[in-house]
């Protein structure tokens, strides 16, 4: 049996080669596509600032996405160089802004609105998924679990839209775009960032929860016919300390997996919600570069989202490995 | 597999919504051309943003079109995006992760490398990126490119399906008899699969379809065609929102909801089909269960 040493080194060889790939995959795109995008996007440049790009901005945009004289080998190391300096080019939209700083910028309001959330509607979901899948058949069961499962079904984007209409624009109760309140300053525009904040958190913890709900449910009511959670109840333990202790417990572990790429996905995740509330996190960046063709922008973003992605995975896998002795044996 | 996957009232409500849809998509404008007479791209000039009434069911956009006669048509575009996908999805999962489970070593090993890659790819991003170097691209497009990067999961089942299919009896029986490999797989393995791939086209058409409404609300669609999400995304860039003019956004989307909630009802079916200690907690059992609990214990009392 190999030992966990081995498996997590296999894993850290398959999450390099992905890394890899999402880089090339990166570099591939834009030299794949039709029209030439280098091509536009100098012309764009020059359109925009109303003068002639200065040399390295040049050299810099073709190394990018793709100099119509270079051959690919060279294109590919010369990209490979550019991105280790961190350099991800400059946005053609707010010229010149380099879009490492747009990037920067959005990071910290998309991982405080979605990493909240997501522990939120984890949390929750998880705790109602136990006490539906204990007494699963039960009154609270048969109410909350389709409920649930019609909530999870609906549209987020559409949700998001009711939520709008219904509190920020018949109530007037919330504001209906932006992340904070651009005038207020200290602690007045952090209670403002707050407040801005609500609504979009609201609708994502809304039609989050129902999916951990479910799996938790559905985990619940398997780890409940277990012998050994039988065993703890004939041995007269209280009926708290068996639900927690010894059926959630294991019923966790899927759950507990999902929530840790749950957490991977969080800078990703948010692109919907960010767009309907004109949030200034990193899906609004992503959507605003896309309908300015906003190449270099674009690129940037996916490049974060998708290594992001790709450390939450190997995390996942390593805990995981700790926590299950099973998995092991599948490699 | 099959009685019992029907007999399911979760399944069965699932299959009359798809059902349902997917008679509206084909006899949409037949349905709005003869029978209610109304085009869902005419202007009526008279009722613009009007709410429901009469006349328009189901009220008018911005631009005086009839919701209703547009949410029929939709349903058309939506529903061609979906099975198109789907059954790019279907094709892909299918070469994949069958060929990978029933060669094994090597073909696995890649196959399955390759698997793992687009699983853990972020897809909607990668989708976003790909239409905006696409610009103005169509249903087809927008259905090509969501098959292609959704088939992962699909294959990932398959694979270990025909894992346990392969080295049962009757395919080790033909192997020997001298069967050639793709016979085996076609007469012999993918039958053994076709419960597990009819629910897998499912399911992948209703996220086509959900991914289709999401993409169309970002803009990324063809501005021509008429589909759920174009309609919401219409309403929205209409500020219909801001205005109160509920009718507009609210019946698409309940539509989307409704096509979601029958794949979620079809994959309980599946899920307790493959776990049959989930079957055993419906509310019908448990009431079953009591009563005969009753029962037993009244003949106690009175034996």
């Amino acid at each position: 049996m190999p030992s966990r040493w081995a498996f997590l080194a296999r894993r850290l060889g398959f999450y390099l080669t992905a890394a890899w790939a999402a880089i090339t995959l990166n570099f591939l795109l834009p030299r794949l596509m039709p029209g030439d995008p280098s091509v536009a996007i100098v012309d764009q440049l020059q359109r925009v600032s109303g003068r002639q790009l200065p040399p390295e901005t040049l050299v810099s945009i073709q190394t990018l996405f793709g100099d119509p004289d270079a051959n690919l080998g060279e294109q590919y190391v010369a990209y490979l160089g550019q991105l280790a300096r961190f350099d991800l080019g400059t946005s053609i939209s707010r010229f010149p802004t380099p879009v490492a700083d747009l990037v920067a910028a959005g990071l910290p309001w998309t991982l405080m609105l979605v990493g909240t959330t997501t522990v939120l509607a984890f949390v929750i979901g998880t705790g109602l998924g136990v006490l539906t899948g204990w007494k699963a058949g039960g009154r609270f069961d048969a109410i909350v679990t389709p409920a649930s499962t019609f909530i999870s079904s609906v549209p987020y984007f559409w949700v998001a839209l009711i939520a709008l209409w219904v509190f920020a624009f018949e109530l007037r109760w919330l504001p209906s775009s932006g992340g904070y309140d651009p005038d207020l300053e200290g602690p007045a525009f952090w209670l403002s960032a707050l407040r801005y904040g609500i609504l979009p958190a609201a609708t994502i913890v809304f039609s989050a929860f129902g999916g951990w709900l479910l799996g938790m449910r559905n985990m619940t009511v398997t780890t409940v016919r277990e012998d050994y959670v039988l065993l703890a109840q004939a041995k007269g333990l209280a009926p708290s300390r068996v639900v927690l202790r010894y059926a959630a417990r294991n019923a966790m572990l899927p759950s507990f997996t999902g929530f840790a790429l749950a957490l991977g996905g969080v800078i990703g995740g948010a692109l919907l919600t960010e767009i309907v509330f004109s949030y200034p996190g990193i899906g609004y960046l992503l959507y605003d570069s896309l309908t300015k063709r906003d190449y270099p922008v674009m690129q940037g973003v996916f490049l974060l989202i998708a290594l992001t992605v790709l450390v939450a995975n190997l995390i996942a896998d390593s805990v995981y490995v700790f926590v299950d002795p099973r998995v092991r044996e599948q490699g | 597999m099959n009685t019992t996957f029907l007999s399911h009232p979760k399944v069965r409500f699932g299959l009359v919504v798809v059902g349902f849809f997917v008679g509206l998509a084909v006899f949409g404008p037949w349905l709005t051309g003869t029978v209610l007479g109304i085009d869902p791209r005419a202007n009526d000039i008279s009722a613009i943003a009007a709410p429901p009434s009469a006349e328009h069911w189901l009220g008018t956009t911005q631009f005086g079109q009839d919701v209703l006669a547009q949410l029929i048509a939709g349903a058309r575009g939506s529903m061609f995006v979906g099975v198109l996908a789907a059954l790019i999805g279907t094709v892909l999962a299918i070469v994949f992760g069958v060929t990978a489970g029933f060669f094994g070593g090597r073909t696995d090993h890649i196959l399955n490398f390759v698997t793992n890659l687009f699983m853990v790819m972020p897809v909607l991003p990668l989708i976003f990126i790909v239409s905006g170097y696409l610009r103005g691209t169509g249903l087809w497009m927008i259905a090509i490119i969501i098959g292609v990067f959704g088939w992962a999961g699909g294959a990932r089942t398959l694979r270990a399906q025909t894992l346990s299919v392969r080295n049962r009896d009757f395919v080790l029986a033909m192997r020997m008899l001298g069967e050639s490999n793709p016979r085996l797989i076609g007469a012999e393995v993918l039958p053994h699969l076709g419960g597990w791939i009819a629910s897998m086209f499912l399911s992948a058409m209703i996220g086509a379809i959900l991914a289709e409404a999401g993409l169309a609300f970002l803009g990324i669609s063809d501005s021509g065609a008429i589909s759920w999400g174009s309609m919401i995304q219409a309403a929205q860039s209409q500020s219909a929102v801001l205005r109160g003019l509920w009718w507009w956004f609210v019946p698409p989307g309940l539509c989307i909801a409704l096509i979601g909630t029958a794949a979620a009802m079809l994959n309980f079916g599946v899920d307790e089909l493959s776990n049959p200690k989930l079957r055993s907690a419906t509310r019908r059992v448990v009431r079953r269960t009591r009563r005969v609990e009753r029962a037993v214990a009244a003949d106690a009392r009175t034996a």
